[in-house]
């Protein structure tokens, strides 16, 4: 039996890189997608374009403009001298925010009077606006308290210090860049998986499979295997990029993350199967795999995180295995978990491993 | 006879795609389906986020400042009384931050010093993290509001800010989320839906049956491409009214523009996918290239979620071929701010070259292969 297998899985893997554009289909996007979009993702703000409308023109007015200036999250574009000019400005987005300092800005501040900063901010982005207007309040923060020192003035009567757990500096990159393992492993495999029977179903190849000693399970392990190894090296290469190229603290164990590929890897080759199985011909087999693949990367935390789902959403990407594995991704890199803590995501990636490959297997039986 | 030629290449295609209901599937169920979950499911609105708060000697001033959490709809606090097991918490991802007034907090506030506190966060989702900072200073900047009015002590911030914000005041992720997922959803509806058809053809060898009729090669492309870019048509304006109707995303701009936008963005990503079945003559391999080059891209490089603005400039020149990005553009102004022209223009002009650069590829590339 294992020789009929290993000569099936020989067979599988020469009709993956016989035909050379599988080959570099299977090489190629990985890497350059690696790369651009390790760069590409990212929730941090810099260079923010901002305007400025200053009516007062005084030493208070220039020092605040001057914490701006000597920030990296802002870019200054221009300043203005009447209000009208600012509008164009935000509306083609060559500006996301305008200050507007009113006339009596330094002489407020100077007789110990609050003096009124007016930001506008271009909110077509949601998230972009809220990041930037937390880091404007940051900033003016940080001048109040300058000027409170400087001036004499009533210290706050509280001052709050912030910290961050796993990343200090709350760089995104680091949430993101160990999540493109999970999601270019996603894609990898499926794409081994998904459309193979149905190939051979459509070249009529697998009539002759079928005519051959080869037990319909033994088929399934044959295509099955090419899958989980291909999946299997690029998740280690992928990981090492991200540790060696990106930078990005690796704090776990290996085997922690390795046991969870290997959950991973099985759940959606059991994904890609049943589909493969299910699709009568390729068209159908790649319909599936969009149909599939598209929600669990979108709804999967990789982007935008499950917590914030409505409930039947959330209790939908439950047999996502996407889900589970960033979990494990993220907590092995940056938190440094362990088996032990990962349990609650291992048991269910292994569950729904085991069910859609027996699904499969049972389908495949019953089409023949 | 060109124009009869063309109708019974059309009538033939539409008997296809009759025949093989998954086309339809693809044009017209996929789009509504796929904009009714991420519509729903895709948000960056925390709400209800537990919050631990630390109070390790409650007493007017402490519950007062606890009290600003209570009333937001942002957290769900949950008190601890000392900070081991709260870190406990954090650690065990019960509590997404931490909010401590230590012991000597409130002997601070009597003798007129600053008490300090500290805001903690889990820093694992940056963003998230970064978000809750902000409101949890929000909470803060309340506190210090209410406190001077109401201890009789006025406490006076020298620069205060009054925001503005344009286009979507309320800050609701949806209203930019789901014009974006739109021009997601339809590059992969445009590619799926011409991307195997050509292929198909090559491979089953009817393009060289279709190739020995009179019919000449501009008849056969565009009678690949009118019944898929009517049926696409139709599923663009689906997806649009579930935004409209369900999501309740405010149209600013014109419908006319919309419908104009969306035309021209079709003619891309259905050119993008008969170029690549062209290329591929092979389904198997169109249908990976067409998942490599359509939904990724689209979904990590067009500004649907990830700031162009913030990425590296290297990576910003690449986002320029993604079609995905002028249409996301476009969406957002249009839905949100109106029919802005220099916006609409630009992106218009770039949809409107990559439309010609693809159809005219695969109209080049069919010809020489025939040869």
């Amino acid at each position: 039996m294992l020789a009929r297998i290993y000569a099936l899985v020989i067979k599988e893997f020469l009709a993956l890189l016989k035909d050379r554009a599988t080959r570099v289909v299977l090489v190629g996007p990985p890497i350059i997608q690696l790369i651009v979009f390790g760069y590409a993702a990212t929730f941090d703000l810099n260079h923010v374009p901002y305007v400025v409308y200053d009516e007062d023109g005084g030493g208070a007015a220039r020092q605040l403009l001057a914490h701006f200036e000597g920030s990296p999250t802002f870019r200054i574009v221009g300043r203005v001298s009447r209000e009208e000019q600012i509008a164009p400005l935000l509306d083609n987005q060559s500006a996301l925010v305008a200050l507007h300092i009113g006339p009596h800005f330094s002489r407020d501040l100077l007789l110990h009077r609050p003096a009124s900063v007016q930001v506008l901010i271009d909110g077509r982005n949601s998230n972009t606006a809220a990041l930037a207007l937390n880091h404007v309040s940051a900033i003016l923060a940080a001048f109040n308290l300058q000027w409170m020192k400087e001036h004499g003035w009533r210290a706050p009567p509280a001052q709050p210090e912030l910290r961050a757990w796993y990343n200090p500096n709350l760089v995104s990159r680091w949430f993101i860049v160990p999540g493109i393992v999970a999601l270019l492993t996603l894609v990898v495999t499926l794409l081994v998986t998904g459309l193979s029977v149905a190939r051979e179903r459509e070249m009529g190849t697998l009539d002759q499979l079928l005519v051959t000693p080869l037990r319909p399970l033994e088929i399934l392990i044959g295509k099955a295997l090419p899958g989980f190894l291909i999946g299997g090296l690029e998740a280690a290469v992928i990981t090492l990029a991200v540790i060696l190229w990106f930078r990005v603290p690796f704090k776990g164990s290996v085997a922690a993350l390795a046991l969870g590929v290997m959950l991973f890897l099985l759940a959606v080759i059991g994904i890609g199967l049943l589909i493969s199985t299910l699709a009568a011909t390729q068209q159908q087999g790649l319909l599936g795999v969009f149909l599939f693949l598209v929600p669990a990367v979108i709804l999967s935390g990789f982007s935008t995180p499950v917590s914030n789902m409505p409930e039947a959403v959330q209790w939908l990407t439950r047999v996502n295995p996407m889900r589970y594995f960033l979990v494990i991704v993220r907590g092995v890199f940056l938190e440094g978990a362990d088996m032990t803590t990962l349990w609650p995501q291992y048991w269910p990636l292994a569950l729904l491993g085991a069910a859609s490959l027996s699904a499969a297997t049972w389908r495949f039986r019953k089409r023949l | 006879m060109k124009h009869r030629r063309l109708r019974a290449l059309i009538r033939k295609e539409f008997l296809q795609i009759l025949r093989d209901p998954s086309a339809i599937a693809i044009a017209f169920v996929m789009p509504a389906f796929l904009l009714f979950l991420f519509g729903y499911g895709v948000s960056l609105d925390a709400r209800h986020v537990p919050v631990a708060v630390v109070v390790e000697q409650p007493d007017r001033d402490t519950e007062a400042f606890a009290a600003g959490l209570a009333q937001s709809p942002y957290f769900e606090p949950q008190r601890f009384t000392d900070m081991t097991a709260a870190s406990a918490a954090l650690q065990q991802r019960q509590v997404e931050g931490i909010l401590w007034l230590r012991q000597d907090f409130s002997r601070h506030l009597l003798r007129g010093e600053t008490a300090p506190f500290s805001i903690i966060v889990n820093g694992v989702d940056a963003n998230s993290a970064r978000l809750l900072e902000g409101y949890l200073q929000g909470v803060w900047q309340n506190w210090l509001q209410q406190r001077a009015r109401s201890s009789g002590v006025p406490f006076v911030v020298p620069a205060v800010s009054t925001e503005r914000i344009w286009f979507n005041p309320a800050l609701r992720s949806r209203n930019y989320l789901v014009p974006g997922l739109i021009a997601v959803i339809m590059t992969l509806i445009g590619a799926l839906l011409t991307a195997m058809v050509v292929a198909r053809e090559w491979e089953r060898g009817t393009m060289e049956a279709l190739m020995a009729t009179p019919v000449t090669l501009t008849e056969i492309l565009l009678g690949k491409l009118l019944p898929y870019f009517l049926m696409g048509m139709g599923g663009m304006a689906l997806t649009v009214a579930l935004a409209l109707t369900l999501f309740a995303v405010p149209l600013v701009g014109s419908l006319w523009t919309l419908s104009l936008s969306s035309a021209l963005f079709l003619l891309v990503a259905l050119g993008m996918g008969l170029l690549i079945s062209t290329l591929a003559r092979n389904q198997f391999v169109a249908g990976q290239l067409a998942v490599i080059v359509t939904f990724l891209p689209a979904f990590m490089l067009s500004g649907f979620i990830f700031d162009i603005g913030s990425m590296p400039a290297p990576v910003q020149l690449v986002t320029h071929v993604v079609a995905a990005r002028y249409f996301v553009s476009i969406l957002q102004t249009v839905f949100l701010a109106g029919d802005l022209w220099p916006v609409l223009l630009v992106n218009s002009a770039a949809l409107a070259f990559m439309a010609t650069i693809f159809l005219g590829l695969t109209w080049r590339l069919s010809r020489k292969r025939l040869d």
